[in-house]
Parts: structure tokens; sequence; C-alpha cells
């Protein structure tokens, strides 16, 4: 099984909007030359470019690991922090703390988390105050 | 419908990213809040925004529109033209508003 598992890994910089969007564009690249459905590929991109934009805006930087093998694509958003106080609150459609300078350029809305839990088969997000956040998203193939 | 017709009905100004090319598009979709754009865009929609930073390209590309429509004449980041052009997302602009610009399309049967 193992020869047909594909893992991308994209580094991912606090505040940086030039390159913002990179890794999720890239992987849906990667997605589209294995074939995979487009409507599969437009879940999986969408919930890996939420999770890179948070990582952006609201961390100190971190990760993104994507897994393909023959029965699913599994995203890991893995950051350095400073996490989430009240998990079930950033969880609600329209909650956001992104500053007015980051809502001027079109983020803010509070639909990211909403967007990736709605948009994917498994989610997971494991976070708290003052430590790591860990978003781990599962789309099945079939 | 392709998108030449809809450049020259609407005489859109062009910024970037189009080279003529006979691009099918299909319906169309407003929107300033681009985790909204994100979830309910279309592929292969016209995206209508007022938006002007680099991250539009991003997610014009990952929803796969046709291309992009920014309204109210607003100034579009140099970082943003750069980006279309590079990866071909035709980037245009027009003068009218939002909703004006969705009726001239929608008189073009889109
Ligand atoms: N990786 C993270 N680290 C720390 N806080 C986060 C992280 N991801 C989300 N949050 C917190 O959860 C809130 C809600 O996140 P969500 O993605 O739903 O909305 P948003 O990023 O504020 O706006 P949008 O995604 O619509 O542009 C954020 O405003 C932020 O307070
Ligand atoms: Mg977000």
């Amino acid at each position: 099984m193992s020869h047909s598992l594909i893992k991308l890994e994209y580094e991912i910089l606090e505040n940086d909007f030039s390159r913002a969007g990179e890794a999720s564009s890239n992987m849906k690249k990667m997605l589209t030359h294995l074939g995979i459905n487009s409507k599969i590929i437009r879940k999986a991109a969408i919930v890996t470019y939420e999770a890179e934009m948070n990582i952006v805006i609201h961390s100190k930087g971190g990760k993104i690991f994507v897994t393909v093998s023959p029965e699913c694509i599994e995203i890991v958003a893995k950051d350095k922090g400073p996490g989430i106080k009240d998990l079930d609150l950033a969880m609600q459609e329209g909650y956001s703390t992104a500053p007015n300078d980051v809502r001027e350029l079109g983020f803010g809305a509070g639909m990211g988390l909403p967007n990736m839990r709605k948009f994917c088969d498994d989610f997971e997000i494991l976070s708290s105050e003052g430590n790591e956040t860990c978003v781990n998203m599962k789309i099945y193939l079939k | 419908m392709n998108l030449k017709k809809v450049k020259e009905s609407l005489n859109l100004e062009v910024i970037a990213g189009y080279n003529e090319e006979d691009k099918e598009v299909d319906g169309a979709y407003i929107g300033d809040l681009l985790s909204v754009v994100m979830s309910s865009a279309n592929e292969n929609n016209i995206w209508i925004t007022i938006q002007t930073h680099l991250n539009i390209i991003a997610v014009a590309t990952l929803v796969g529109t046709s291309c992009i429509i920014v309204a109210e004449g607003m100034e579009i980041d140099e970082e943003t033209i750069k980006k279309a052009n590079e990866i071909n997302m035709p980037l245009f602009r027009s003068n009218l508003n939002s909703y004006r610009i969705a009726c001239r399309l929608n008189d073009l049967g889109i």
C-alpha cells in the first residue's frame, strides 16, 4: 500500500500574505494531476485554504501536511500557538478575532472553521490557550 | 456564454491575465468576504468583488472562477496584477458597482 501514498508538506509563515494561498493552490494542482474527482478537489482546496489562512492570520506560523492514499486525502494543519481559548466559540459561524487591517483584505467573516467542518468528512481540532492548534481533516475518495 | 463576449459587452477594462481566450463562463457570484466566496462561488463563475489584494487570485484559483471583475473602479495592487498574469487568471475592472455589473450580466443571459 505504501507505494501509493503521496505526502506533501508546506511551511506556513506568520503574517505572510504575499505567499498566502500558495500551499493550497499547489495542493490543488497536485490533486488535479492525480486525476482526482473535481468535487473532491474542491472540498480539499477549501479546507486547506482556510487552515492555511488561519495559520497566517492567527498563529505564529506552522505547517500543513497532506497525505493522499487510495482511500482518502488527509490534511493536518499544525501551528506554534498561541492556541484557542474557547473552541466552541471559535467554531461558531461569524465568530472572529481578526484585526481590522486583516478584515479590510476580506478575511474575518468567521467562516473558516465552520467551512472546514462542513467540507470535510472527518474533522478534529485540538487547541487550548497557550498551546499549539492542530486541525486534522479527512476527505474520503470513495 | 464565453468570456470574450462578456468582456466586450460590458466594456471591461483588461487589467491582467487575459489573452482573448475562448473561456466558458457559467453564472456569476458577488462577494467580498473571502471565506464566504470560497464556500459559495462555483467553478467557472464570474466573480465580482471590490477586494483587490493579492489573495483574491488564490481564492479565484481555488474556486476555479473564469475571471475576476473588480467593481467600482477600485485601485488594484501591483502584486495582484503580477500574480494574475503569472497564472493567467483574467482580471478585469469596471466603474460600475457590483449590482450594476450583475444586471448587465443578467441582460446577457448569465
Ligand atoms: N490556528 C489558529 N490559532 C489561533 N486562533 C485561531 C486559529 N484558527 C482560528 N482561530 C481563532 O478562531 C476564530 C475563528 O476562526 P475562523 O477561521 O472561523 O474565522 P476567521 O479566521 O476569523 O475569519 P475567516 O476565516 O472567515 O476569514 C479566529 O478569529 C481566531 O480567533
Ligand atoms: Mg479563518
